[in-house]
């Protein structure tokens, strides 16, 4: 069927891409399957429609509609996998230089905008393909034991398959408006998968929030694309980027509105300063849901768009200093509230804004191929952290539900917790790989990647003629202090959880166990990537030091020097206008290596300390802990954002929509057109006067009409 | 002559108006609509003086359908009556709104 | 001669016709009515329209001021001499527009017939030859059964349908 489609290649001819479509349409077909089977099973009972709730079923008289979403759903993920890691090979073989272009059928076609339908197949969209396949199928696999016993599994992963089909628009997509559509597709999943158990007010407001909040930040994409289409007269990232060096003056205004409003719709779907309070809400979803989008893929979609926008981002030194400049202050912003949550969940959740942060710094500070770097190994150890939360949460609700202690306590809370560590051996393990990761700690993942975009931070700030030397250096010392609050409060989260005295109860911990194996293996697979995921990046200076085994080790810098053709343009533009990049840190001197040095050591410390402090503090169970005082109380209410969105935003709105309502709408509006109806009857009723009955009357006005008529004629 | 007929004429009409228009009694009224005819057949025979034979036949025809007119206008205004046990057109108002 | 005869007949005929409308008995106003039909037949003479006077006296006077006689006799009315003409305001409205109706007819008439077209017509000398040749009778026939045979047969029709209908409608329903 795709081949009866009129397709048309641009591109490097010498390499032609195997199925490229089949990539997003796999998980399209995923949804429509899954789909049919939960509208099934929605017409037998009302169970599979019902957001929550048990599935009253044994395990083994489970029906098709509960059966076949365990292979259909993770299945069309791991194929599309294959063929992703197929063309991955392919492309790998040949030396791309222009993106490969396959173009499906014309979708709009008015005045001068022609787009078609149509994805781009180069070096970058097939990194973040491999990512959002690869983790994804992984999460797939773990939420068929997570979600076993949900009513609405075949529903569940009806749409988890589709949010993957638009992030794969979003990243395939050959333009603006393609990638706007897996924009505000995923939104819509990420709204569906929130507010899954929708039966819960609760959630099904954080699903709300979630989408609300993202789309004001979709206002600025869409004026972005606006002022990009007068500009250029096309959305086609091709043509684009190689007209935006002679038609965009570097540092002009223009520049600086489009990757402002860019930064705009980032900072919607991505959770930074100043919307990012959907995301800790948005851990009202299951778990494999904050995983998959929360952590790996849609919030990435802002990162990636700055990355794949970096021509233009190249070219305003004002919305690259911005993007930084939110990117490091949501990161310290969101470290520092990490420090004092309790719901497990939403320390992840902060922290995925802090990383998140670190990623824009990574991409506002031009260092483009940092920035991808850390989205990546960010999805392989912020998944596993998640996951492995998952399978903490997925036991401590089968502990306290034995008991029904789960009607008082939360199964989330950290303080609930304590000891697991004996009872979940594989998870506590998979767990600290990660820890140690985002800690920044070598040789895993976390510590190339951060280390990477700290030191381009500071290495930027000494350039050549580099724009805000100072505020580049304050950047930098920012990104140091949060990646220590980093390593705080991850090992606060591992001691509290794993460590310590066991405080959930003394019946409940017999039923504290590890996970099924499907559970289980996927947790092992991303700590194995979070390992050695950092090894393809490594700069010489650290890869030939005793930090990369003298060279014996595989690492190296295979990242950049891969997506170094897509980054060609806007490394072009950084080498005219900025000049040499320094390659001494800007305060207390030093290169690559020492610091790199510096950091994993302090970080180490660090963590070592913390795990100390917080191990030696006495811990209660949630129903018995007192609330925080001072600044610990303002870090635990989250610096009372919420509560300031209410009062300035949310109240007036809802007001003014009060007031439309009440005045505008029913007395203004509903009046006007009731007065235009009774104006019709007060019409009637004179002419009403008329009709007496009586013949003389009408006579009368016969006379009438005849002296008009006469009148007329006679004058 | 001419003109002072059909000045003649003009006031026999608008007497038979005024005749419509103020009096009460059906058969009245209906007596005034005659005046009306007849005042036209009036203004039709001075004119014939300068146009030629064509009005008189015309005022042939007039007074042809007047009687007519006049037969069935008294037929139903007898079967009215017998409904109303009246000829006061104020009481025939069922087409008031 | 002429002169004083028609201002005669004029003046009997439209005080008669006030008469008509203020007369406060039906018969009376019956009456009053013949006497301007009586009146009018005899300005149709002057206008030498003979056939017509003729029929003017004996249909008009004689048939159907007859029938309007019969039907107030059989409804047995005037025994109420209440005043059945609309008092106050409404006569006032209706005289004063009737007023200026008749002004405007007046003066509408006044000037077509100082129209050149009808100082000019010779519609009276033909009437003269035909009366002289064919007699006052023949002189209408003559057009009547050539000219307007039609409208002469359909006016026929017409009278059957008011016998008929006359008769329908005022049949007691038994």
């Amino acid at each position: 069927m795709l081949f009866a489609l009129q397709v048309t290649v641009e591109g490097a001819p010498e390499w032609s891409p195997v199925l490229p479509g089949l990539v997003i349409l796999l998980p399209l077909l995923g949804f429509v399957i899954n789909g049919a089977l939960a509208l099934a099973h929605a017409r037998r009972s009302a169970d599979a429609v019902r957001g929550g709730g048990e599935l009253d079923l044994p395990a083994g008289d489970m029906p098709l509609t509960h059966t076949l979403p365990t292979w259909i759903g993770p299945g069309v993920m791991g194929l599309a996998f294959l063929i992703a890691a197929v063309n991955f090979v392919g492309m790998a073989g040949v030396e791309l230089h222009e993106p490969v272009i396959r173009t499906y059928w014309t979708w709009i076609v008015t005045g001068s905008l022609n787009v078609s339908a149509a994805i781009q197949l180069d070096q970058l969209s097939m990194v973040m393909m491999l990512v959002v396949t690869g983790v994804g199928f992984l999460i797939h696999v773990f939420s068929v034991g997570y979600m076993r016993d949900d009513p609405g599994y075949p529903r569940f992963f009806a749409y988890l398959n589709l949010f993957v089909f638009f992030m794969l628009v979003l990243v395939m997509g050959a333009g603006y408006l393609l990638m706007f559509v897996g924009w505000e597709g995923v939104g819509l999943c990420s709204y569906l998968l929130i507010g899954y158990w929708f039966s819960d007010r609760e959630k099904a407001d954080a699903g709300k929030k979630a989408f609300i909040v993202n789309r004001i930040g979709d206002l600025g994409f869409l004026v972005a694309m606006f002022v990009l289409f007068i500009t250029f007269q096309t959305l086609d990232f091709g043509e684009i980027f190689s007209a935006a060096p002679d038609r965009i003056p570097y540092g002009s205004s223009m520049a600086t509105i489009v990757t402002l409003l860019f930064l705009l719709g980032a900072v919607g779907k991505s959770a930074q300063i100043p919307l990012y309070i959907w995301l800790p809400d948005a851990m009202a979803g299951p778990t494999p849901v904050s995983a998959l989008i929360h952590a790996a893929t849609m919030v990435t979609a802002g990162v990636y768009m700055v990355a794949r926008s970096s021509v233009l981002f190249a070219l305003s030194p004002v919305g690259s200093a911005t993007v930084a400049g939110i990117g490091v202050l949501t990161a310290l912003f969101a470290a520092s509230i990490a420090l004092k949550q309790y719901d497990i969940k939403r320390v992840l959740a902060y922290s995925t804004i802090s990383q998140l942060g670190y990623m824009f710094l990574g991409v506002g500070v031009g260092a483009y191929t940092a920035g991808v770097f850390h989205l990546m190994t960010h999805a392989f150890f912020k998944a596993l952290l998640f996951l492995g939360a998952g399978a903490v949460i997925h036991s401590m609700h089968h502990a306290l539900h034995h008991t029904h202690k789960d009607e008082d306590w939360d199964a989330q809370d950290m303080r609930n917790m304590g000891g697991l560590r004996r009872h979940m051996p594989i998870t506590w393990v998979s767990m600290w790989i990660a820890t140690l990761a985002l800690s920044g700690i070598w040789p895993f993942a976390g510590f190339f990647s951060k280390d990477e975009i700290i030191w381009a931070t500071g290495a930027w700030a000494g350039a050549a003629n580099a724009p805000y030397p100072t505020l580049y250096t304050v950047y930098w010392v920012l990104a140091l202090v949060t990646a220590l609050l980093t390593a705080i409060y991850m090992t606060r989260l591992m001691v509290m959880t794993f460590h310590g005295a066991n405080r959930t109860g003394e019946e409940e911990a017999k039923h504290l166990h590890e996970t099924p194996r499907v559970m289980w293996i996927p947790l092992a697979v991303l700590a194995a990537l979070s390992v050695f995921g950092g090894w393809i990046n490594v700069p010489e200076s650290i890869s030939e030091s005793f930090l990369g085994g003298f060279g014996l080790l595989p690492m190296g810098e295979n990242l950049h020097q891969w997506l170094e053709p897509v980054m060609a343009g806007a490394h072009e533009i950084q080498a005219q206008h900025l000049g040499e990049i320094s390659h001494q840190a800007p305060l207390l001197g030093g290169g690559e290596l020492v610091w790199a040095l510096v950091s994993t050591g302090v970080a180490a410390i660090v963590v070592l300390i913390a795990a100390r402090i917080v191990g030696g503090q006495k811990h209660v169970a949630a129903v018995d802990a007192a609330e925080p005082r001072g600044l610990g109380r303002v870090l635990y209410r989250k610096y009372y954002v919420d509560e300031a969105y209410d009062a300035i935003i949310v109240r007036p709105v809802h007001a003014l929509s009060r007031f439309s309502w009440r005045i505008v709408d029913s007395v203004i509006i509903d009046g006007t057109v009731n007065m235009v109806g009774n104006l019709a009857r007060a019409f009637g009723w004179v002419g009403s006067l008329f009709h007496t009955g009586q013949i003389n009357t009408y006579a009368f006005i016969l006379t009438i009409g005849v002296l008009a008529i006469l009148g007329w004629v006679a004058f | 002559m001419i003109t002072e007929a059909l000045f003649v004429s003009a006031l026999l009409f608008v007497i038979g108006t005024l005749g419509v228009i103020i009096r009460r009694n059906a058969i009245i009224m209906f007596l005034c609509i005659e005046l009306q005819l007849n005042a036209v057949n009036l203004a039709f025979v001075a004119f014939s003086r300068s146009v030629g034979i064509e009005g008189q036949v015309f005022v042939f025809f007039v007074m042809t359908v007047a009687a007519a007119e006049a037969a069935v206008g008294l037929a139903i205004i007898i079967s009215i009556f017998r409904h109303y046990e009246s000829v006061n057109v104020d009481d025939f108002n069922l087409l008031k709104w | 001669m002429a002169e004083v005869l028609f201002f005669t007949f004029a003046t009997i005929a439209i005080g008669s016709a006030i008469g008509v409308v203020i007369a406060r008995n039906p018969v009376g106003s019956l009456m009053f009515m013949v006497a301007t039909l009586a009146a009018v037949a005899g300005i149709f003479v002057l206008l030498e329209a003979h056939f017509l006077a003729a029929i003017q006296v004996m249909v008009y006077a004689g048939a159907i001021m007859v029938l309007f006689l019969f039907v107030i006799m059989l409804l047995n009315l005037g025994h109420e001499y209440k005043r059945d003409v609309k008092g106050g305001l409404w006569s006032v409205m209706a005289f004063a527009t009737t007023g200026v109706l008749g002004g405007l007819l007046v003066r509408q008439l006044g000037r077509s017939a100082d129209a050149p077209t009808f100082l000019t017509g010779t519609g009276g000398e033909t009437i003269d030859a035909a009366l002289a040749e064919h007699g006052a009778v023949g002189a209408i026939a003559r057009p009547l059964f050539t000219d307007y045979v039609v409208p002469f047969e359909l006016v026929g029709i017409l009278l059957l349908i008011a016998v008929v209908g006359a008769i329908v409608l005022a049949k007691k329903r038994v």
